[in-house]
């Protein structure tokens, strides 16, 4: 219930940064400037909700897995190219990068995995109300063979080219 | 409860594993009644797909009983007889609004796995590795099964086990091929694998109106079956030269529909070409998957035809026709089933006695059998083209 009212205290915070740039986004070719046109880094990371932008970000309210990322990360609320829906946009302020980012990656604390799995449980939780569970337990038997794909199902939902 | 697990590489055991439970609102649990195994089932079994881990739970073409309901399900109650695609789909993504339930962007637990091998996540799949979500499968007393409203649908009265028990992946898989394919009226439609997904792409090509179909094997029992259920026609590529027959069979121009229904471990007659392709295989670096049937589907496609694949392939093929498919002017397409999109009509369809399934089971079998079944299964014995387990039963059902 705390990290509920809490995440609901960050996400109006952060709704009031995205809100203005929200309230504007009509009809256009491509709201955000990408990596390549702007030099910046780090990259958007971008999702297309099949939900009108109203419905997405409420009054510039965020959903609550993007919202509970705070400070760490840019966000956009747009409508998608092509009309079909609402692009959710977010991008790391820094980005953990050489042996540090490798290391966070392999340790599952990468701040990019949680920016990747907070764009799909946003996506999940607004297209059908639920964040899907994967099945538990994920196995009975633990070899040592299994541990790469082990460490790679743990790390599936936040890894990716999302 | 029990459950029919893979091991490791060709080695399955039954072995009691914990009982499923609603971790989503939208869930049910079903007590399977029916659960087939799959041609697809035995790429798991050869080690050719990936992300497999010793005590995974198989299966994914069954039937059942809900025996428990999650609190924002509405279609189905406790006590239906449901049958249940085996791909997992939201429904409600921009992807599933199109029909394209097998591409869904919510149905797959582990979507960093395929991006990394396919660039976007496909649907999850039950029983079917963990890059298709890593869900437990059908062979099992029980299963979950997600977004219950979605993927499990009501079997009409009068529609026995059986024949309910193919409409959740090999007859909709047939459907779709023959449908995205574009069968039209009058075409010739040649299909590759007489398998259950074969077999159930060239009835519907024959639904959809084809003049002439024709399923080519290698296996006589299951082209002597195919021909006698379905009226097909019949070519042993061990007995013939497929390209020249297919010709003399469409007066020169070649099938105006090919649908590919074998897949990453095709066979070939070519015995040195076929070997080398196996070695090549083996290294997993020169290619993952042998593609000799789809490589002949274009070859001998008519020009401006359609290839369609439903066969599984898992990675990347060698000396793949692109020449001849784009002077030829080809359309290939290809899918995991979008069995959402079809499953009601199917089971329509078979309330009517206009879509024929149940043959297709040659031997039901309890969960204990599991592993002899694959065995049958996989090395074609004893005239098997689909071993059906009953998890919760003994094995003594047949059809009507």
């Amino acid at each position: 219930m705390k990290r509920t009212t809490m995440g609901a205290v960050v996400g109006s915070v952060v709704a009031g940064a995205v809100a203005t740039r929200f309230l504007s986004a009509r009809q256009r070719k491509w709201p955000m400037s990408t990596r390549a046109q702007d030099r910046r880094r780090p990259r958007w990371h971008v999702v297309t909700i099949n939900r009108p932008p109203d419905e997405v970000a409420p009054g510039g309210r965020l959903p609550e897995p993007i919202a509970k990322l705070g400070d760490e990360v840019e966000v956009q609320v747009n409508r998608a190219v092509g009309d079909r829906g609402t692009a959710l946009a977010a991008r790391l302020r820094r980005e953990p990068s050489g042996i540090t980012g490798a290391a966070s990656r392999l340790a599952g604390s990468d701040p990019l995995q949680a920016v990747r799995a907070a764009l799909r449980e946003s996506k999940m939780l607004l297209e059908t109300g639920e964040i899907l569970q994967a099945d538990k337990p994920g196995t009975a038997k633990h070899t040592i063979t299994g541990r790469p794909l082990d460490l790679a199902i743990s790390r599936a939902r936040g890894e990716g080219r999302l | 409860m029990k459950a029919l697990c893979w091991e490791g590489v060709n080695e399955l055991g039954v072995e009691e594993v914990p009982d499923p439970q609603i971790l989503n609102n939208q869930d049910m649990i079903i007590k399977v009644r029916l659960s087939s195994v799959c041609g697809s089932d035995l790429h798991l079994l050869d080690g050719y797909i990936p992300a497999m881990r010793a005590g995974d739970v198989i299966g994914h073409e069954f039937l059942g009983e809900v025996v428990e309901t999650g609190p924002e399900v509405r279609r189905h109650h406790v006590g239906d007889r449901v049958v249940v695609c085996s791909v997992i789909a939201c429904g409600r993504c921009w992807f599933c609004e199109q029909g394209l339930y097998s591409c869904c962007d919510n149905g797959n637990t582990n979507p960093g796995i395929p991006e990394m091998m396919w660039g976007q996540s496909p649907a999850g799949i039950f029983g079917y590795s963990h890059a298709m979500g890593g869900f437990k499968g059908s062979h099992a007393q029980y299963v979950r099964v997600p977004y219950a409203d979605r993927v499990a649908f009501t079997v009409p009265e009068g529609v026995d086990d059986v024949d309910a028990l193919f409409a959740s992946d090999a007859a909709p898989t047939g459907w779709m091929g023959a449908d995205l394919g574009e069968v039209k009226a009058g075409d010739v439609v040649a299909v590759w694998g007489a398998g259950g997904v074969g077999q159930m792409a060239a009835q519907a090509a024959q639904v959809l109106g084809a003049s002439r179909v024709i399923v080519i094997d290698r296996f006589d029992y299951r082209l002597d079956m195919a021909a006698h259920h379905l009226g097909v026609d019949t070519l042993n590529y061990e007995e013939t030269d497929i390209d020249g027959e297919l010709r003399e069979r469409t007066d020169g121009r070649g099938p105006d529909v090919c649908i590919e229904a074998v897949g990453m471990e095709a066979h070939s007659p070519h015995t040195v070409a076929y070997r080398w392709e196996q070695v090549k295989q083996q290294t997993r670096v020169m290619e993952t998957d042998r593609p000799h049937a789809l490589r002949q589907a274009i070859m001998s496609c008519r020009k401006g035809g359609m290839v369609y694949v439903l066969g599984v392939f898992a990675g990347w093929i060698d000396d793949f026709p692109m020449g001849a498919l784009m002077n030829k002017g080809l359309t290939m397409r290809s899918a995991q089933q979008h069995g959402e999109r079809y499953i009601p009509m199917l089971l329509e369809r078979m309330s009517r006695g206009e879509f024929k399934t149940a043959y297709l089971m040659t031997h039901p079998m309890p969960l204990s059998e599991g592993a002899r079944g694959y065995d049958l299964f996989k090395h074609k014995r004893d005239g098997c083209v689909r071993a059906v387990f009953s998890p919760n039963g003994d094995g003594r059902f047949t059809t009507r």
